[in-house]
């Protein structure tokens, strides 16, 4: 399976630069019929190792993290967020959570953690240690439903921020989310567009992340995905995890609830 | 029904109406002020909303009439001319702008590289548009423009109207998908002016 994997990466990247079209990437899509062979699995297996790797001045592992559902317990855990933690009395997304463990239970600063979170595919980077750490924990709840709570207070004040953010025009453009997302069959030169009002669109969406993106060559996240939408919309950098961002992020999955987590996705 | 009870029930219709209560508007400030990254190469100030902008994103892009009409006007009186006055340039140069979708992207992962960024902004209508038939990667985000001269013709009033919906859309459609690119800074107006004639002009490959 993992010989598999590697050996169509390396297709897969050798053939990245021939401007990668939809058609494309069904194509492989096909070729890969199972999903064994999706390059993403390499990076879930990192990883895995990561995560029950002991690290950090507290050298310890990631294996007693609280994703939400208790210490220790990452089983079906991503497929419930984002949600409100007490302990930082604030709504997380998957990401913005293994930081605070990174820290917390790791004796990492947030500032070493996040000095670079996302893989440079310009220079065809494999995939940093947050990237394959999420890839890792979202994949504990694949076929499962997506189901993000909606009874803390502040999980309903998310939800309606992400809603109100994803209107909101700015910048040079004029662009809002909106702009991009809420009607059907647009595209943007040739590459279609998610509609999120569209519950079957944004279902099939939101359940294939973290997604192997076949033109960048590595798994990516929802916050790349937020960070990639805001430089398109010519806005400073979203920061990782920023409230912001967690709020988008909590905003689409809910949109999503109901359907199902297939990962890892793969992308064009 | 008493008067009173009635003004509440109205008021509580109107602020409903609006999607974005004042609650709402101040958590979007605190999380825009609290997510974006200060420092070199990024700019907050890009992060800060126009009158139009906000009425926009708070009426979701439906604007009462009223407001609508207010905002055209508004946005009608920034539009600004080219120095010599001449509304239609040089189509060549406007077919180079047409084509061209680089420009205004920043941060310190992947900006625009400043070497290229001397050489200007294009309008990145193709994101968008159909425009030169014998392009194929265009998008349908807004209506195809292709044959447009043709169809609309040539005429001072055409290309004054061209002109000026390149230079400002809003100020003939309220909260339109389109960036307001003269107004914005995007295109300087004997750039618009170029693409204006790129759009009209009978040698143009738009009206082949
Ligand atoms: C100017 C248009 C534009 C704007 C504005 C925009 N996006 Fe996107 N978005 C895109 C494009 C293009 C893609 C990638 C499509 C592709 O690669 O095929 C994309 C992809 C996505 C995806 C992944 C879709 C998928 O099929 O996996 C999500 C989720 C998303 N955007 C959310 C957002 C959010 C949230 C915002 C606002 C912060 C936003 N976008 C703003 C153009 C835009
Ligand atoms: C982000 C998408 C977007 C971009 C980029 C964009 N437009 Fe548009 N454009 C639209 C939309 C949507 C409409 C329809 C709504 C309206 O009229 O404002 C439109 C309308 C127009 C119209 C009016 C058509 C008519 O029948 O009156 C013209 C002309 C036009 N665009 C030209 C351009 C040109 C030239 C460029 C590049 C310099 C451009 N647009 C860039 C989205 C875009």
């Amino acid at each position: 399976m993992k010989y598999k994997a590697m050996s169509l990466g390396v297709a897969l990247a050798l053939a990245v630069p021939l401007a990668w079209g939809e058609a494309s990437v069904e194509e492989y899509r096909a070729a890969l019929a199972d999903k064994d062979a999706n390059p993403g699995l390499l990076t879930i297996d990192k990883g895995e190792i990561l995560f029950k790797e002991k690290r950090g001045p507290k050298n310890a592992s990631l294996e007693k993290c609280d994703f939400g559902l208790g210490a220790g317990k990452i089983k079906g855990a991503y497929a419930q967020m984002p949600r409100y933690f007490k302990d930082t009395n604030r709504v997380q997304d998957v990401e913005s959570r293994l930081v605070t463990c990174m820290v917390k239970l790791q004796g990492f600063t947030e500032a070493e953690v996040k000095t670079h979170v996302f893989a440079d595919q310009r220079s065809n980077e494999g995939n940093t240690d947050l990237e394959a750490l999420t890839a890792y924990v979202a994949y504990q709840s694949n076929g499962m439903e997506i189901n993000p709570p909606l009874k803390h207070p502040m999980e309903k004040e998310t939800l309606s921020l992400g809603e109100a953010l994803f209107w909101r025009r700015t910048g040079p453009m004029d662009f809002a989310c909106s702009t991009c997302h809420a009607e059907d069959g647009k595209r943007i030169r040739l590459q279609p567009l998610l509609n999120v009002l569209n519950k079957k669109d944004i279902q099939a969406t939101m359940g294939a992340w973290p997604t192997y993106r076949v033109s960048h060559g590595v798994v990516r996240t929802m916050e790349h995905r937020m960070w990639d939408c805001n430089w398109q919309m010519r806005t400073p950098d979203i920061d990782y995890g920023s409230p912001a961002a967690v709020a988008l992020i909590a905003y689409l999955t809910h949109q999503a609830s109901g359907g199902v987590y297939d990962l890892p996705g793969m992308k064009r | 029904m008493n008067i009173k009870l009635i003004i509440a029930a109205m008021l509580a219709a109107t602020s409903m109406a609006a999607h974005a209560g004042k609650d709402m508007q101040a958590l979007m400030d605190k999380a825009i002020a609290e997510s974006f990254k200060p420092g070199e190469g990024q700019d907050l100030s890009r992060l800060k909303q126009d009158e139009t902008q906000m009425l926009c994103s708070t009426s979701r892009n439906s604007p009462s009439p009223k407001d609508a009409e207010a905002l055209m006007t508004r946005e009608k009186a920034t539009i600004q001319y080219p120095a010599d006055g001449k509304l239609m340039g040089d189509w060549k140069q406007g077919e180079k702008l047409v084509k061209s979708g680089f420009g205004m992207r920043i941060g310190s992962i992947e900006p625009d590289p400043p070497a290229k960024q001397k050489g200007g902004n294009g309008g990145n209508c193709y994101a968008c548009h159909a425009v030169d038939p014998k392009e194929v990667a265009a998008g349908n985000m807004g209506p195809s423009l292709t044959g447009y001269g043709k169809l609309r013709g040539q005429g001072e009033d055409i290309a004054k109207y061209t002109y000026e919906k390149l230079y400002n859309a809003q100020a003939f459609v309220a909260c339109s998908n389109m960036p307001r690119l003269g107004h914005n800074g995007i295109l300087k107006p004997a750039q618009i002016a170029d693409i204006t004639a790129y759009l009209l002009s009978s040698e143009s490959p738009v009206n082949k």
